[in-house]
């Protein structure tokens, strides 16, 4: 009998004016699976994970957590639906006017009216999980370095322990030791909390550590999507160009032609 | 002539439905000051920085006003040897006219580019995205409280204000045109009356809550990057400011006479 995805999206569309950058997605990711979205810049991975938690509602088609439709069900429905997502942005949107441990904690704070005691001992608990040092509670995110701010976004992102977590672009700006960290540490965290994840990533050595399913997204639809290993062998020109990096090929093709189009 | 006629036809829409927005925005914002959890934190924030940090620059701006009335007035009426009103002049035009304008359009410059500059900000960096993630209803956590925080801190401002403003006015009366001090004070308070200061203190609720309005508007729907939080910025002052001279003549014009 075939089990119920956790996530499930069919038919997923959405355009901004013309510009339609989601035209069919179609993607399933099992309950404790990490699917990362892969594609060129533009074309519609945020728009994606967006969708998934309410942030953006598609113009048609289905999304599905655990068999249930998320789309149309309002927005009590949409704010317990929240509840159970954990998400990272992809420059941390820590709140710069909040220190660090009201951020961490901040949901828990908003649902649980926790004291400010209690919400410090979690703060530290969870930024000393990620490596960073407990005295950092007190200090605001325009003190803390890229990478830290990156660690206390996931410190946040997983303070509630959600089901489902979503990264946007998690290694984004970071040198390749600290990004390794920091898949080390998401890695970690999804094993201990048993949670499902969509990562976006432009960074091919973080989707092989963190990935058990990629998916990539062109022209707004699903251009492949299978195991991390079948990566390299996808028989698909675009994948392969993408996945290694390469100047010639049909996705830069496709740039060119879109560009003499707006030109 | 057809082109003049489409401009004028598409500006009156850009016009009424920005209009609709602003409304639309402002009715959803009220309702969420009234509605649970309130965020006390926000509130106290907000009036700490209206209320209080503004107290210097809305003093100094009354003070200054407050001392020009006094040495204009008596130029002015002493052409018809009427120099002894000077006292009742400045504090009426201080309290009905001149307090709640001057310090609304330095709050607006001071308050209003803040707010929007830093909800802006948020909203280029995805933190106000991050709200929503966080099951947290921006318009109720940023919005209601600046609101709230606007309109109730702006008539103690400018109550402030009033009374620093009369105080320059009495320096230059005493002390520079010679005025006896208790005379200058009687005559301040002869003919005041409580709808005078009242009607200041409803033209500054009303300003602290455009201030509010358009410093959120502009900053939540702030374009990308650096240049969209800018043009933001100087959009909630220019439409507060405006909108503030509008408002002035509206309330001044509903309570004529009283």
């Amino acid at each position: 009998m075939p089990t119920t995805p956790k996530i499930e999206l069919q038919g997923v569309a959405k355009s901004f004016g013309d510009n339609a950058v989601l035209k069919d997605i179609n993607l399933q990711v099992a309950a404790g699976e990490s699917l990362v979205v892969i594609g060129t810049s533009g074309c519609g991975k945020s728009v994606t994970l967006k969708c998934l938690n309410g942030l953006i509602t598609p113009d048609r088609g289905s999304i599905k957590i655990d068999g249930v439709e998320i789309l149309g069900g309002g927005r009590a429905a949409l704010e317990d639906l929240r509840r159970r997502f954990g998400m990272t942005f992809q420059f941390g949107a820590l709140f710069d006017s909040l220190p660090i441990w009201e951020n961490v904690t901040f949901r828990l704070r908003q649902q649980q009216k926790l004291s400010k005691a209690k919400a410090r001992d979690i703060a530290a608990a969870t930024v000393t999980d990620l490596g960073l040092a407990p005295h950092v509670i007190d200090q605001y995110p325009a003190e803390l370095s890229g990478g830290m701010q990156k660690r206390v976004a996931l410190a946040r992102a997983i303070a509630d322990k959600p089901e489902i977590l979503l990264f946007d672009e998690p290694t984004s700006g970071l040198d390749p030791i600290t990004g390794g960290v920091i898949d080390r540490l998401i890695i970690d965290a999804v094993q201990r909390l048993g949670a499902t994840t969509v990562t976006i990533s432009h960074d091919m050595a973080s989707v092989r550590r963190i990935a058990d399913k990629v998916a990539m997204v062109h022209n707004g639809v699903i251009l492949w999507c299978g195991d991390v290993k079948q990566m390299d062998n996808s028989g698909v020109a675009e994948v392969h160009q993408f996945v290694h990096g390469l100047a010639e090929g049909p996705l830069t093709q496709t740039a060119a032609s879109k560009q003499d189009g707006q030109g | 002539m057809l082109s003049f006629i489409q401009n004028m036809g598409r500006t009156a829409l850009n016009f009424l439905s920005a209009l609709g927005r602003i409304t639309l925005f402002s009715v959803v914002a009220i309702r969420w000051i009234f509605t649970p959890p309130y965020y006390w934190q926000q509130f106290f924030r907000q009036t700490l920085d209206i209320g209080y940090y503004s107290l210097p620059v809305v003093g100094l701006t009354t003070l200054f006003s407050g001392m020009v009335l006094a040495l204009q007035s008596y130029t002015g009426f002493a052409r018809f040897s009427a120099e002894d009103t000077v006292a009742t002049v400045v504090v009426l035009s201080v309290t009905r006219e001149l307090g709640p304008v001057l310090a609304g359009l330095m709050v607006a410059g001071r308050i209003g580019a803040s707010m929007a500059a830093e909800i802006g900000t948020m909203r280029v960096t995805d933190q106000i995205d991050a709200l929503d993630t966080l099951s947290t209803r921006p318009m109720q956590y940023l919005v209601a409280p600046r609101l709230l925080a606007g309109t109730l801190c702006l008539p103690f401002l400018v109550l402030i204000g009033d009374i620093i403003g009369v105080f320059g006015g009495y320096i230059v009366g005493v002390f520079r045109l010679g005025f006896n001090p208790a005379i200058y004070l009687s005559r301040t308070l002869e003919y005041l009356e409580i709808s005078d200061v009242t009607l200041g203190l409803i033209k500054a609720a009303v300003f602290g809550f455009l201030i509010a309005l358009m410093g959120c508007y502009h900053g939540y729907h702030s374009g990308r990057g650096a240049e969209g939080v800018g043009r933001a910025t100087t959009n909630a002052v220019v439409s507060a400011s405006i909108l503030i001279l509008i408002s002035n003549y509206l309330v001044t014009a509903l309570f004529f006479g009283v």
